[in-house]
């Protein structure tokens, strides 16, 4: 069977890792080559790199970074940010990564999601979605959790499904960075309709925290400052996460 | 020198840098007499039986590719590359796999899986069981009975081919430039026998 995923994301600006890494022992934190392969090393399923300076004019830099890392790392990666055209993805999978993030341009114009699917396939192809519970429903932020559109999270996963993703990123911006577990309410409704993988994302603290998301119907977890501040090792929690009976990849 | 077949199927680009990252020399090849003359010889390979198929034999490539296998000298299919060694698949019932061992590839049909099987499994390689990284929405079932040979097994949902070795020829359904220490590690015993 498919063992469930342990993802660290890593914030990237300029070609650069930004946002609280603290190892003690990385020369340089802010290196995406270095940190990338010090979480292959410990036993990091998969990869997501979030380019929050990333447009048009980037496009360079983002491809260098992806070309270094893609030297150094085997394991999947993915990238995300700015990506508005087949073009711009083709720039990054031609790089190195194995599948692009794609998260408002595809509200936008939910065509892109097609395009790419069609042009790179659908293994290619991850819908990020950034959900907001207002007073009631589950809704879909866009402009990094920014602006809330009237568009439901269901409605728009069983479009994305439809349109060929290939798997969906799901961030619960109300418990985003928060360490208060993942918003299980949100992943199992998500979970319902989709035959594709799902992601989990925003609020991971601790090892029950990513049992509780699996147990919600998530294929993988996605966390981030946890891993950078130290807090805990991806060994340390696919130790544990066996422990409670869960199939990791061991390391 | 290790070539990599460049039909056109696929980003050749991971699994340079993982032969780059071995140490392994490698370089493209597109030409029926480097498919012949090469050391070591690598089909890799995504999207679709058919086109692949039809690109292989297109390029006269199929033939070349026949031919080494014919004449003993190794050859190792990834993913795609791996399924085309056999006789056919399900994905293009019309399209010939190159025929070198018995067997096609199936869809997964269960309707409760997710297809494509995505992610890392287990598989038993004998001497070094571990977990590898699969993007598969097809696979061939099992390693041709009576046939000598070394085969791991999956599963998903059911039990199929993960990889083999047989005399000259080996294969990976999963991407071992993908798959971390243990995949490249698998990669490199794959290139080194002889």
């Amino acid at each position: 069977m498919v063992m469930k995923r342990i993802i660290p994301c890593l914030d990237v600006k300029d070609g650069r890792v930004v946002k609280g890494v603290r190892f003690q022992d990385l020369k340089d934190s802010g290196d995406p080559v270095e940190l990338a392969a010090r979480y292959d090393a410990e036993g990091a399923d998969e990869l997501v790199f979030l380019d929050i300076t990333a447009g048009i004019e980037k496009r360079d830099t983002a491809a260098r970074m992806v070309a270094a890392v893609a030297r150094a790392v085997f394991i999947p990666f993915t990238v995300g940010g700015g990506i508005r055209t087949v073009a711009d993805a083709e720039a990054l999978l031609m790089a190195g990564c194995d599948k692009v993030a794609v998260n408002s341009a595809a509200v936008r114009r939910p065509e892109l999601i097609t395009e790419l699917a069609t042009r790179f396939g659908s293994q290619c192809v991850v819908l990020a979605v950034d959900v907001r519970r207002p007073a009631y429903g589950i809704l879909v932020a866009v402009d990094a959790g920014r602006t809330l559109t009237q568009l439901t999270m269901g409605a728009w996963l069983a479009e994305a499904q439809d349109r060929g993703a290939g798997e969906i990123l799901l961030t619960s911006m109300d418990r985003d960075g928060t360490g208060s577990g993942y918003d299980l309410d949100v992943l199992r409704r998500a979970s319902r309709g989709l035959r594709i993988p799902l992601i989990a994302s925003g609020g991971f603290g601790e090892a029950g925290h990513a049992v509780e998301a699996f147990g919600a119907g998530a294929d993988a977890v996605l966390a981030a400052g946890v891993f950078h501040q130290g807090g805990l090792t991806v060994r340390r929690l696919k130790e544990q996460l066996a422990r409670e009976g869960v199939e990791v990849r061991p390391c | 020198m290790i070539g990599i077949v460049d039909y056109g199927c696929g980003n050749l680009r991971s699994l340079e840098n993982a032969l780059e990252f071995l140490g392994l020399e490698s370089r493209r090849v597109a030409a029926r007499e480097d498919v012949l003359a090469m050391d070591r010889l690598i089909l890799p390979g995504v999207g679709h039986f058919g086109h692949a198929g039809a690109e292989l034999a297109r390029r006269g490539l199929g033939d070349a590719l026949k031919e080494r296998a014919a004449l003993g000298r190794p050859l190792l299919g990834i993913c795609l590359g791996m399924q085309l060694l056999f006789e056919g698949s399900e994905e293009a019932p019309d399209t010939p796999g190159l025929g070198l061992l018995p067997g096609r590839a199936e869809r997964f049909a269960d309707p409760s899986l997710k297809v494509p099987h995505m992610g890392w499994s287990a598989v038993d390689f004998g001497d070094l069981p571990g977990a590898a990284y699969f993007v598969h929405s097809y696979f061939v079932p099992a390693f041709p009975a009576g046939r000598e040979g070394e085969a791991a097994t999956a599963r998903y949902g059911r039990p199929f081919l993960a990889g083999f070795r047989c005399g000259n020829l080996a294969g990976f359904q999963f991407h071992p430039e993908k798959s971390g220490a243990y995949g490249l590690n698998l990669l490199k015993e794959a290139l080194a026998w002889s």
